[in-house]
Formats: C-alpha cells, structure tokens, sequence
C-alpha cells in the first residue's frame, strides 16, 4: 500500500480531482463547458476533441476557484485548460493541439482503447 | 502589470544556457506571447515535461503576471 505523501492525502480538492480522473477515460478542466467554452484555449481543445468524436467530461473551474487553484498544483501545470486521458495529465492547449495535428492524440486515444472517429492508418 | 519580451528570454536562457529561444508577441499587451525554446536539455524528456521545465524558469509568473505563453520546446536536431 503505497502511502500519500502528507500534503497529497489532506487535501479534499486534490482528493476530488483524483476522483474525476479515475471514473472518467477523458477529462477537461476547463473555463465554461463544452456547450459554452469562456476561453479561447478552453475552447480549441474542445474542439479538437469534438473533431475527434470522444467521450469526455469537461469539467468547469471557474464555478470554483479552490478548483481552479487545486487543479495547478495537482498537476504541476500554471493554465488551464488541462486534459486528463486514463488518469494521465496529457497537457494543455498547445500540447493538445500539437498531437492532434501530428496524429499522436489519435494514437494515445487508440492504445488506451478510448473510442473516437480520428482517421489513423489502423487496419 | 505585463511582462517584456526580453524578461521573458532572459528569465528561459538563466534556466537554459545552451537554449535557442525566439519569442513572439501575440497581441503587443504583454500578456500574450509564443516562445520557441530548443535546448539540449530537453533529449528524452517527455514535452508536457519539458513545458514544466520551462515555467519553472519562470519562477510562478506564468499563469498569474503571464497570462498565455504558446510554447514549442525541441531538443536540438
């Protein structure tokens, strides 16, 4: 049983993220939500995900900002938006962006089993 | 209250003394920029990792006095 570190087992916020990450494939911490995205870089991911036709679950920090700052340290990452695949933080906007266009998002989606419509070279 | 293109450079080539680094305003508000940093340091290391490594030359301003920055960070090829 590996033991939290002090600061990670304490803390309600990291406690709830862990949570989302774990019982949905894909997660997008964002501004807004899919349907009203408030942010540009919030925005261009949903899109990238929309254009891939997956499932996932965006979920809106700014309707709390203990989330909001939560979600920073968690991940080590100082934007949002943040895209969480498996359980994995992928990156945000520019990473998200950088594998969709070279066909990595669509790979790494493929490899985790996570269905999606991206055209890549499978049989 | 912004930051300067130059900051920005300096603040990546104290963390990156072998980088390349180009940084482009977006806007002209100081607040929106891109940045391409090549550096040996970033061989093997994963790119959502080598984005951290890069904040952290940073020291906290991204995200807070840095509103965006678009990164592309390469190892040399």
């Amino acid at each position: 049983m590996n033991e939290m570190t002090s600061n990670q087992a304490a803390n309600p916020v990291h406690d709830r993220i862990r949570q989302e990450i774990k019982d949905n494939n894909v997660v997008l911490f964002m501004k807004g939500s899919p349907a009203f995205p408030m942010c540009g870089f919030s925005a261009a991911v949903v899109q990238a995900l929309n254009n891939m036709g997956v499932q996932y679950k965006g979920i809106d920090v700014l309707t709390d900002p203990s989330l909001r700052q939560g979600i920073k340290e968690f991940s080590d990452w100082p934007t949002i938006p943040q895209l969480y695949i498996k359980g994995e933080f992928i990156g945000g906007c520019d990473i998200v962006r950088e594998m969709q266009a070279s066909g990595e998002l669509a790979a790494l989606f493929n490899d985790k089993g996570i269905p999606n419509t991206a055209k890549v070279g499978s049989a | 209250m912004a930051m300067q293109a130059s900051e920005i450079e300096q603040m990546i080539k104290e963390a990156f003394p072998d980088a390349i680094v180009t940084i482009e305003d977006l806007r002209g508000d100081g607040d929106h920029y891109a940045a391409r940093v090549i550096s040996k340091a970033f061989v093997g290391v994963p790119r959502v990792r080598q984005h951290q490594m890069v904040y952290s030359a940073l020291k906290g301003r991204m995200g807070g006095q840095l509103h965006a920055l678009a990164l592309q960070t390469e190892a040399p090829r």
